[in-house]
């Protein structure tokens, strides 16, 4: 084995592996080595060219390209090794195994190890939509990707399925650039997405978001020729005489994002099936002692604020665990009750918490008023009203940590006013 | 009464506007709602973001946006202008690409650096 050791070793240099590198570097890990396996430093904020980063982070708004236009800045001079056109092929405890066609394939140790590897989109496969096979169907990341990096329009007349976020950036996208966006079309009674790209990417172009509805067939020899879109019914089955057809040659999915995590399964790290990302604690360190995650490897965020925010905890983790700190002792776990869908952290370790535990969940369907409960062994440790929650946007609790005890896990639940 | 949904931060307070009484507002968390809400009956106005073409760049496109919120009414008259330039690399995060874009006053600008290709 080669001699390359570094203190802390980032995977990825989209917008949470810049902030863990930066962190990591502040809080005194000597030798700092971010490896990102595209060509430059700024992940999927490079396409997101829209604006509305930054209001938490920055007190401004920002376009994603300016957001990380500001980490790569503070990364110039910052004293911390980047590694460009890298692959990392193996996590093996705290040695990484990569490749890149500059530096052949290299093995390099770490003190400990940040994952900020980011997620996917899920595509027509993993939703099985029936119908032929057809060109003009993307996802709506790629269709981004082609159309604010390459320059290519991938179509003209556009349906859209799916009302996620970046679904409805790229419906407001394509009819600036000059394609008529039919419609969007989602399966839920509501959308995915936040409230303002509903007002400003569709009610402000006059494109209809079919809720309730799904595409039952794709049909088109060479490309996309018509989409049928019929309404379901309350267990998302699609309900008879209710099709209409849509003639379009593009289809778009915006159908969900699925953390990046084939690197940390192959290295044993426990995954939770709700987030789909690793189990960590309060730190965001895995089930693998030294190595840590954050981002949308860990879970799916709505705001890159919150991604900044999180990836600083754990790259300041990281840095300790380096320099031989260790979080031992008494373990609690974190459970989603009625009403939540998951929660990050997912276990805390009692001895060593801040004054409060930031705590973070989706809730899983839409809620007016209500309260967000914690409740450990009966005891209320925590109560905080909402007005309104959904899905689409991730909610944050601080747990006291005086109220938390060694006895049993805490459940997080939401209660609805009588 | 007229009722809204704020777009000034990814908050989405819901506004209702009483727009026979000064456009009074109630249900914004914060004073940008109020202002937000007194625009859009009023003057509506959108950021816009784009991108130009970009000759011996690593990218063939370069990100800009407008550097203030310009009228909406001007959004397609404004892609059009936009889809006329042509920056050469390399190109720097804040250059004007066009002054007073459509004599709105408002200059759109590049929203990152973008180095010429080795």
């Amino acid at each position: 084995m080669n001699g390359l050791y570094y203190d802390v070793i980032v995977i990825g240099g989209g917008p949470a592996g810049m902030a863990a590198a930066l962190s990591a570097r502040e809080q005194g890990a000597p030798k700092v080595l971010l490896i990102e396996r595209d060509c430059e430093l700024g992940g999927i904020l490079n396409q997101c060219i829209h604006n509305g980063f930054g209001l938490h982070y920055f007190k401004q708004e920002l376009t994603g390209p300016e957001y990380a236009g500001r980490f790569i800045r503070r990364l110039d001079g910052a004293g911390i090794e980047v590694w460009l056109d890298t692959m990392v092929l193996e996590l093996d405890g705290l040695c990484l195994h990569t490749v890149s066609a500059a530096g052949g394939y290299r093995v390099v140790r770490a003190g400990s190890v940040v994952l900020a590897m980011g997620c996917r989109e899920r595509t027509r496969g993993a939703i099985g939509i029936p119908g032929s096979r057809p060109a003009g169907i993307f996802t709506a990341g790629a269709a981004q990707r082609y159309v604010n990096i390459e320059g290519y329009l991938v179509g003209r007349r556009v349906l859209i399925l799916g009302s996620g976020d970046i679904g409805l950036i790229m419906a407001r996208r394509m009819t600036l650039e000059g394609a008529s966006v039919l419609a969007c079309v989602e399966v839920m009674p509501y959308s995915g997405g936040l409230a303002r790209n509903i007002v400003q990417c569709l009610h402000d172009y006059d494109i209809p978001l079919l809720l309730s509805h799904t595409i039952v067939e794709i049909r088109g020899k060479n490309r996309v020729e018509q989409a049928v879109v019929a309404a379901v019914d309350g267990d998302r089955r699609p309900i008879p005489g209710t099709e209409q057809v849509f003639d379009c040659d593009t289809i778009l999915l915006s159908v969900g994002l699925i953390p990046e995590n084939e690197l940390s399964r192959a290295a044993g790290i426990a995954i939770d099936p709700h987030t789909k990302g690793a189990v960590v604690y309060e730190n965001m360190q895995t089930s693998l002692p030294g190595v840590f995650a954050c981002g949308n490897v860990l879970h799916v965020h709505d705001l890159v604020d919150y991604v900044t925010a999180e990836s600083q905890r754990a790259g300041r983790a990281a840095a300790d665990y380096a320099a031989g700190q260790r979080r031992e002792g008494a373990e609690l776990e974190l459970c989603a009750g009625d009403g939540v869908g998951y929660t990050v952290p997912q276990r805390l370790h009692l001895a060593h918490l801040d004054k409060t535990v930031p705590m973070f969940f989706r809730p899983r369907r839409v809620y007016g008023t209500c309260a967000v409960v914690a409740r450990q062994n009966g005891r209320q440790v925590g109560r905080f009203r909402r007005e309104r929650m959904a899905p689409g946007e991730m909610e944050q609790v601080a747990l006291p940590a005086l109220l938390l005890q060694d006895d049993g896990p805490v459940t997080l639940c939401v209660e609805e006013d009588a | 009464m007229k009722e809204l949904t704020c777009i000034v931060c990814p908050r989405g307070c819901r506004l209702v506007v009483d727009e026979e009484n000064d456009y009074a507002t109630a249900g914004n968390a914060c004073p940008r709602g109020a202002e937000y809400a007194h625009a859009e009956l009023t003057a509506p106005t959108r950021v816009l973001t784009s991108t130009v073409a970009v000759t011996g760049g690593i990218h063939p496109r370069c990100p800009v946006k407008t550097a203030a919120a310009i009228p909406k009414g001007l959004l397609p008259a404004a892609m059009r202008r936009i889809r006329a330039v042509c920056l050469a690399a390399p190109v720097q995060e804040g250059q004007v690409v066009i002054p007073d874009l459509l004599g709105t006053g408002v200059d759109l600008v590049a929203c990152r650096d973008l180095p010429r290709a080795d």
